[in-house]
């Protein structure tokens, strides 16, 4: 790929040449468009679109970090334009339904509605550590990849794209009662997810 | 007297819209009982802070400081 700015930053166009990173980066960026669009090839065209342009100002920037902050803060804002126009395409493949009564019914409340025991959450160790620990967002993908994919599309819409809960209604055609409910059932699955896979080696409390 | 379920439920529609009075009230005198529900509580709070981490490329940062595996 050639720059009609001249050539680039060293580091940073080296870093956009390493095959296997940008390949990492594409598949979980598709992966994350695909959820929130609900169309394979709009993702696949949002994505491509952003990294283009990263190809093209890659000597603004200085290592992978702030690289892929840019590329996903254009994304989100490409991801955020289509959703808040409505101009989402629904697919047949790509159902918006109730998809985990199932799951209530082993969910971490007793028949009262009170914590079972072996679920009651426990005071976290070192939260502000785990953020720089490149072990700890291996686990943090994962248990977002666990989740539900309305519960996933909906979280990732509040807390990733940062929509307000009207944009996420509008967008997902869902009412204010329905979103509560998902991200209420979104985070207590996402906080289970990570205190039974990271923060879970403290003694459980009686 | 409100069951965890319900307490959960008014600390996550918290982050998005502001209880109302009676719903704070009947909350705080659950939080006050239930340490299962403060824990839930401050975990949402990391769980927010760590989502827009993630967004931000605070996992490609680590990657740096480590070397890639
Ligand atoms: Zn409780």
């Amino acid at each position: 790929m050639s720059n009609p700015e001249g050539a680039p930053d060293l580091a940073a166009s080296e870093e956009l040449r390493d095959g296997p990173f940008i390949e990492d980066w594409r598949r979980q960026m598709i992966k994350f468009a695909t959820l929130q669009l609900g169309n394979a090839q709009w993702a696949e065209d949002a994505v491509q679109e952003a990294l283009v342009g990263a190809y093209k100002n890659a000597g603004a920037f200085r290592g992978r970090a702030a690289l892929k902050t840019w590329v996903f803060a254009i994304l989100k804002n490409k991801i955020a334009d289509a959703l808040r126009h409505r101009q989402r395409v629904v697919e047949a493949s790509a159902p918006l339904r109730e998809d985990d009564s199932a799951d209530e019914l082993a969910g971490p409340f007793d028949e009262r509605g009170f914590w079972r025991t072996a679920e009651r959450p426990v005071a976290w160790e070192n939260p502000e550590r785990a953020v720089h620990d490149h072990q700890f967002w291996r686990v943090f993908e994962a248990c977002l990849d666990a989740l539900p994919p309305q519960q996933a599309r909906v979280f990732m819409m509040r807390e990733l794209i940062e929509l307000s809960a009207d944009e996420i209604c509008q967008a997902a055609d869902i009412t204010a009662g329905n979103l509560h409910v998902i991200l209420h059932r979104a985070r207590l699955r996402l906080r289970r997810c990570l205190e039974r896979n990271w923060f879970g080696e403290g003694e459980r409390p009686c | 007297m409100l069951t965890c379920n319900d307490a959960t439920r008014l600390l996550s529609d918290s982050q998005e819209d502001r209880l109302s009075f009676k719903a704070r009230m009947s909350l705080t005198a659950h939080l006050m009982m239930c340490s299962g529900c403060r824990n839930f509580g401050r975990h949402l709070q990391i769980l927010r802070e760590a989502a827009r981490a993630f967004a931000a490329g605070e996992d490609e940062r680590t990657g740096e400081e480590q070397g890639q595996p």
